[in-house]
């Protein structure tokens, strides 16, 4: 056998061991995004998440104007320090609708007075469906639909400070 | 005082990260019919949790989990075949959200790779045993 091939098995295991200690020193925080970005907004109806307020439909989406979907809860600790920052979109002229996810009337109505309601509509979603029909994968998350009815953008965790050039960017460019 | 602030934390609520909806209809029970129920549960071992990655749907606690669980009860209760309702979720969250990887021109390499280790393998060992013989 050649000498220099000697190592060969050695030299892979070391490669096999450095590619392990990489991955667990820095562990990949993988966000599943939604395949839906593209696509025609799936359809679904949701009941009012809370007296008083219209609930959502997907046909409510796409009448001509970019909107913007909060996949929220009222019991989601991140949802709590995005409001501001939904408030904020809000006043620069955006229209945001909700899906509370998993919740119950009265809470999500205790939420909205401590936190602000910056949303037109909110539908409940008791058992994640639309959800899991959007390709969300978790609370918060933040959808941009077009005026026809396509999905164009998603926001992935709660929503920074730094976010929000971006999310209002991207609600211009779906106009 | 440190004490009694230590006494304090230790019986404070944990911050809770769930709903206090319970558990979706069909999340946590088995259908009536037996075979539907054999291939849901088929289906679900083979599905992946969106939320504690690496775990499959029928052994996640997760709320989403359960949810998961319940659309995959509650459509082949309605009759939709397994596959059909495999394809419904990688439309949306793509291959990754099925244990099951599709032979296609990106996953070769995977399917390739036990093949190519065993044939390395012999080749190693070929050279090997021929050395001894000589």
């Amino acid at each position: 056998m050649n000498r220099s091939l000697r190592f060969l098995p050695l030299l892979v295991l070391l490669a096999f061991v450095g590619a392990v200690a990489w991955r667990l020193s820095s562990p990949a925080d993988e966000k599943i995004e939604s395949k839906m970005i593209g696509r025609t907004i799936p359809a679904f109806a949701l009941a009012p998440a809370v007296p008083g307020k219209a609930g959502l439909s997907s046909k409510d989406l796409g009448s001509g104007k970019p909107r913007m979907i909060n996949v929220f809860a009222s019991w989601c600790v991140p949802c709590i320090a995005e409001a501001p920052l939904l408030a904020e979109l809000k006043a620069k002229g955006i229209p945001i609708d909700a899906i509370a996810v998993r919740d119950r009337p009265a809470d999500v109505a205790e939420f909205l007075a401590q936190r602000g309601d910056p949303f037109e509509r909110i539908g409940a979603d008791p058992e994640s469906r639309a959800q899991l029909a959007l390709g969300s994968s978790g609370v918060p998350e933040t959808f941009i639909v077009d005026g026809a009815g396509i999905i164009r953008y998603q926001h992935m965790g709660p929503i920074e400070p730094d976010d929000l050039p971006v999310l209002v960017a991207q609600w211009e460019a779906a106009k | 005082m440190r004490y009694l602030l230590a006494l304090l934390l230790i019986f404070a609520g944990p911050a809770l990260a769930d709903s206090s909806l319970p558990p979706a209809l069909w999340a946590n029970e088995q259908l009536p019919d037996p075979r539907q129920e054999a291939k849901a549960k088929a289906l679900m071992e083979e599905l992946r949790c969106l939320v504690c990655q690496g775990q499959s749907i029928a052994d996640s606690n997760a709320e989403l989990a359960g949810d998961m669980r319940a659309l995959v009860r509650q459509r082949i209760a309605a009759g939709e075949p397994p596959e059909q309702v495999r394809s419904w979720l990688i439309e949306r969250y793509g291959d990754w959200v099925s244990y099951r990887p599709p032979l296609e021109p990106v996953t070769w390499p995977l399917w390739a790779a036990p093949v190519l280790l065993l044939a390395a393998g012999a080749f190693l060992l070929r050279k090997r045993l021929v050395r001894r013989r000589g």
